[in-house]
């Protein structure tokens, strides 16, 4: 009895929410109603008794699913109003197109039945006695080990490319790169330098080396004087200063 | 079979009007792809809600592993979707479907 009244409420909820999902004028609504319907989702699924389901769908649709679709809907800074224009043209074809599928998924459930046999086919009827997670893990690993893996492989694959369709290079990002500090040698950092005296920066042609990576304008006395431009960090320059001096 | 509170037809009902709302919003939201992903979780999980209701109403597990199945795959799809809307996003500062026409002819 309790069990029909919950089925009821959370059905009529999560019916409700996914109105609100499809029409939300704002999309943060939109993932927030998603959230609340999968919540209720998992609440059906706990009361057919698939409650290793149940939590997967909270783990992993609200903690991690829902999130992500709220990351890029408040990176993406979508325009409102332009999004809600063609509101008024598509819904006459919509809702005729779902008026037609759900007469005819009304018409499928009208005359349906199980088959006699259809308990005799069962490939791996739930076990008495253990509890749903214990069942699912009986059989996910030991009869479904290669979907299992192959899932895991769909898994690999999705993150692989998720990474690879978004990572971009900045080239203007300075990275530090640790081979290079360690297998530098005092000979390519260090220079000796016949500073006249009084002279100032300029006329000496010391130079603050710039970065590598950089658009770097080469100066015309600088391999003169032996000076190591071309980058080894900003702590090249303090060579420089010191033996200036 | 199985022993469940609520009756089968019940939770087929409800399956079937989410896929419906999830079709729906396909349509309705023409100009924004992240609400036409929502939609596709929506259809999916009345899917899944399906599955689990003939797991249960049938008292056989393979349903349960199969939604396993499909959650897998909406994860990865939600994902991969979410990814190329961003680049898409990041290239045309719009994520309009009917702007989609970069590979016509």
């Amino acid at each position: 009895m309790i069990a029909t009244i919950g089925f009821y409420v959370f059905a009529v909820i999560l019916l409700i929410s996914a109105v609100m999902v499809v029409s939300a004028r704002n999309p943060v609504h939109s993932v927030l109603f998603l959230i609340v319907a999968f919540f209720n989702a998992a609440a059906l699924f706990l009361i057919a008794g698939a409650e290793f389901l149940a939590m997967i769908l909270v783990i992993v649709y609200v903690g991690a699913v829902a999130v992500l679709f709220m990351f890029v809907v408040m990176m993406l800074d979508v325009n409102i109003a332009e999004v809600r224009e063609g509101l008024q043209r598509y819904a006459p074809v919509g809702g005729v197109v779902g008026l037609i599928l759900l007469a005819e998924l009304a018409l499928v459930l009208g005359g349906w039945h199980f088959h006699p046999q259809a308990a005799t086919l069962r490939l791996s009827p739930t076990p008495a006695g253990i509890s749903n997670t214990a069942a699912l893990g009986n059989i996910l690993y030991t009869r479904y080990i290669l979907l299992f893996q192959a899932a895991g492989l769909i898994l690999l694959v999705a993150m692989i490319g998720a990474i690879v369709l978004t990572l971009r290079d900045r080239r203007a990002v300075r990275r530090q790169s640790i081979a290079r500090q360690v297998a530098r040698q005092k000979a390519e950092t260090l220079a000796m330098v016949e500073v006249r005296l009084g002279a100032g920066m300029a006329e000496t042609g010391i130079l603050v080396p710039l970065p590598e990576g950089e658009p770097e304008e080469e100066p015309a006395h600088a391999a003169s004087h032996g000076a190591t431009h071309g980058g080894h960090g900003e702590d090249a320059a303090l060579p420089h200063a010191a033996e200036g001096h | 079979m199985g022993t469940m509170p609520v009756g089968l037809g019940h939770y087929l009902a409800v399956g079937a009007i989410l896929l419906v709302l999830g079709v729906f919003g396909i349509f309705l939201n023409r100009k924004n792809v992240i609400v036409i992903l929502m939609s596709v979780e929506l259809i999916l999980l009345a899917v899944n809600l399906n599955l689990v209701a003939f797991s249960a109403a049938l008292g056989d597990l393979v349903g349960q592993v199969f939604a396993m199945f499909v959650l897998t795959v909406a994860a990865a799809e939600a994902a991969i979707g979410l990814a190329i809307v961003v680049v898409y996003f990041r290239n045309r500062g719009s994520i309009e479907v009917e702007d989609v026409t970069l590979m016509k002819g």
